[in-house]
């Protein structure tokens, strides 16, 4: 299982050079059209790379989460939800507590971020909090946690800076060749070559730049899709009950919710696709995620619960040679599926208990007080409130705030 | 001349081979015994709950004195094993866990119980404790089995018994019982 983060690794990184390869023709395209000198044109691609990869290391994961105004939470805030993911943790050997976050929003997802193992975080939206139970819970973070056990979550991010590299310079090279050369007034053509072999040029160029974007996104979304099996996977290996995140997934699949805060560069990150819309399926190439379906079919054929039992299910629904995990990997160890549990199980909190536990959540992080009445009501007092005593508006008793 | 360069070389190829394997080794045996320090913990949260457990249940439940004491002589039994080596360890620690659901099978017929608060944060740590126990245990046995197989299968095996690294034991659980059902249900 540690042989596969490796070989996994080396074919994440090919793909990357491809797209590496992809920012090197532009920033040379750029510089032979635009200065006559293609190694202008590399330095700006390249200086241009560096300043987002760097913000995207050092920065990434904050910006991630305060753009989808995640909130921290601690054990208290919600014991369960801190419970399952420590759960994880010591399934998966990582060695420092990742930090969690809730996204106070109705629509089901979660995503993990952070550079490295030792730095990463898990967010879950308040949505999925109060619809799964605490197996699924446990399936859907342990998917989180393999993903950044394999490391997956530097390489998407560094990957999609990459993407937004070319994509960038694609665009504003391509616009300012179209406008340029239209006006004739870039480009005083002192290679003296004349007007035949620079129109030749501009066209290549332009073709490519058009191009390049949508094959940088192509492989983008073949790395994505790649973890996306590879987690699931893990995720089955380390809770060994596939069943949990099938069931989990099954929930997600039925939702139709978009995510309000998540955009193109961050829908890798997400468990699920969060622009899906219902009834659509995911065609192959064009997706950060497989269908859910195919991932629910998959989880639900295993024998076991190791990465050959994951990667013989896989052929079995794809009727071909290949499977979805490295070889090296495939070590012939038997893993047993734990015994079957049963959904709700007695003595766990229903679907409106969680739905309840989780509004006290959000309404804490908020920085909002809650007094329960003695009529069962109770009154949330939000931050800025500056009387010293309540009135409950059901059964009319006072209470200090 | 040639042929000093070609023995300094291999010489050197081999002293590399040497250390990568010592290290990983090294690497691997800390991570077994990272992984035993993670159980330890766990078990030890376990002890610390059980008697906050049964001091919440003794007040509702009158007529499970025998239940009660099981649980509690069992983790004192636990506890005073507990410096043992992984086998004779995993024996005690298993008794506990089925007095432990002998105990929460009885905690059905006590609704009064079951609406407690206290009780209820108590079942989820005690929940909670009971999966990290086991997936400290499946992670524990994980890295032994890898440690194991480094230090038997050729070539670093040959590294394994000059430096002295010796095969490690299982933590497998003996009781039937608690194999079947490794996660606690409050029924």
């Amino acid at each position: 299982m540690w042989e596969q983060i490796r070989s996994n690794q080396i074919r994440s990184v090919v793909l990357t050079i491809g797209m590496g390869a992809l920012l090197i023709l532009i920033g040379y395209l750029i510089g032979l059209y635009f200065f006559d000198n293609a190694a202008a044109g590399l330095i700006i691609a390249i200086l241009v790379w560096a300043v987002l990869s760097l913000i995207g290391y050092f920065q990434g994961d904050n910006i991630l989460l305060s753009m989808s105004r995640a909130k921290k939470i601690r054990r208290d805030d919600h014991p369960r939800l801190y419970n399952v993911v420590e759960e994880m943790k010591i399934a998966s050997g990582l060695e420092r507590m990742p930090d969690i976050y809730i996204i106070d929003d109705p629509a089901l997802n979660a995503f993990a971020t952070g550079r490295d193992p030792n730095r990463a975080s898990v967010a879950i939206t308040s949505g999925l909090l109060q619809k799964l139970n605490r197996d699924e819970l446990q399936g859907v973070i342990a998917h989180e946690i393999s993903h950044i056990k394999n490391r997956d979550v530097l390489l998407m991010a560094m990957c999609s800076i990459l993407l937004g590299t070319i994509v960038i310079l694609a665009w504003y090279g391509s616009r300012i060749m179209i406008f340029g050369s239209m006006t004739g007034s870039r480009r005083s053509s002192s290679s003296g070559g004349g007007g035949q072999g620079q129109i030749i040029i501009l066209i290549v160029a332009l073709a490519f730049m058009i191009l390049a974007p949508i094959m940088a996104q192509l492989i983008y979304f073949a790395v994505s899709r790649k973890r996306e099996y590879l987690a699931d996977a893990s995720a089955a290996l380390y809770t060994r009950y596939p069943e949990g995140l099938a069931s989990a997934l099954e929930k997600l699949g039925a939702s139709t919710g978009q995510l309000k805060s998540a955009n193109k560069a961050t829908a890798p990150m997400y468990i699920v696709n969060p622009f899906r819309k219902k009834g659509i399926k995911a065609s192959d190439l064009s997706s950060t995620h497989p269908p859910i379906s195919e991932r629910i079919r998959i989880l639900r054929a295993m024998a076991g619960a190791s990465f050959a039992d994951y990667d013989q299910a896989y052929r079995q629904m794809h009727q071909q040679g290949k499977g979805v995990i490295p070889a090296t990997s495939l070590a012939a160890e038997t893993v047993p599926i734990a015994a079957t549990k049963l959904e709700g199980e007695r003595g766990e909190p229903d679907q409106i208990q969680r739905a309840r536990e989780t509004s006290d959540v959000m309404w804490r992080l908020n920085n909002y007080t809650t007094i329960t009445c003695d009529c069962g009501a109770k009154l949330r007092v939000p931050p800025k409130f500056k009387e010293s005593t309540v009135q409950c508006p059901h059964c009319g008793r006072t209470h200090q705030v | 001349m040639l042929a000093v360069y070609i023995i300094i070389g291999i010489v050197v190829v081999l002293a590399i081979i040497f250390i990568a394997t010592y290290n990983g080794l090294v690497r691997r045996r800390n991570q077994v015994q990272n992984a035993w320090a993670q159980i330890d913990v766990q078990l030890k949260r376990r002890y610390d709950l059980i008697p906050n457990l049964v001091e919440t249940a003794k007040g509702y439940m009158k007529h499970e004195r025998e239940t009660l004491e099981a649980v509690t002589n069992a983790r004192n039994l636990a506890q005073q094993v507990s410096s043992a080596g992984a086998g004779e360890r995993a024996k005690a620690e298993g008794e506990l866990s089925s007095a432990l659901s002998r105990l929460l099978a009885v905690v059905e017929n006590y609704p009064d119980l079951k609406a407690n608060q206290n009780f209820l944060a108590l079942q989820e740590e005690l929940t909670s404790t009971e999966n990290k126990i086991s997936f400290s245990r499946q992670y524990y046995n994980d890295s032994v089995l890898r440690y194991n197989n480094q230090t038997q299968m050729f070539p670093s095996s040959i590294v394994a018994s000059m430096t002295g690294f010796k095969p490690t034991e299982f933590f497998e659980v003996t009781l039937a019982a608690e194999r079947e059902a490794p996660k606690v249900s409050f029924t």
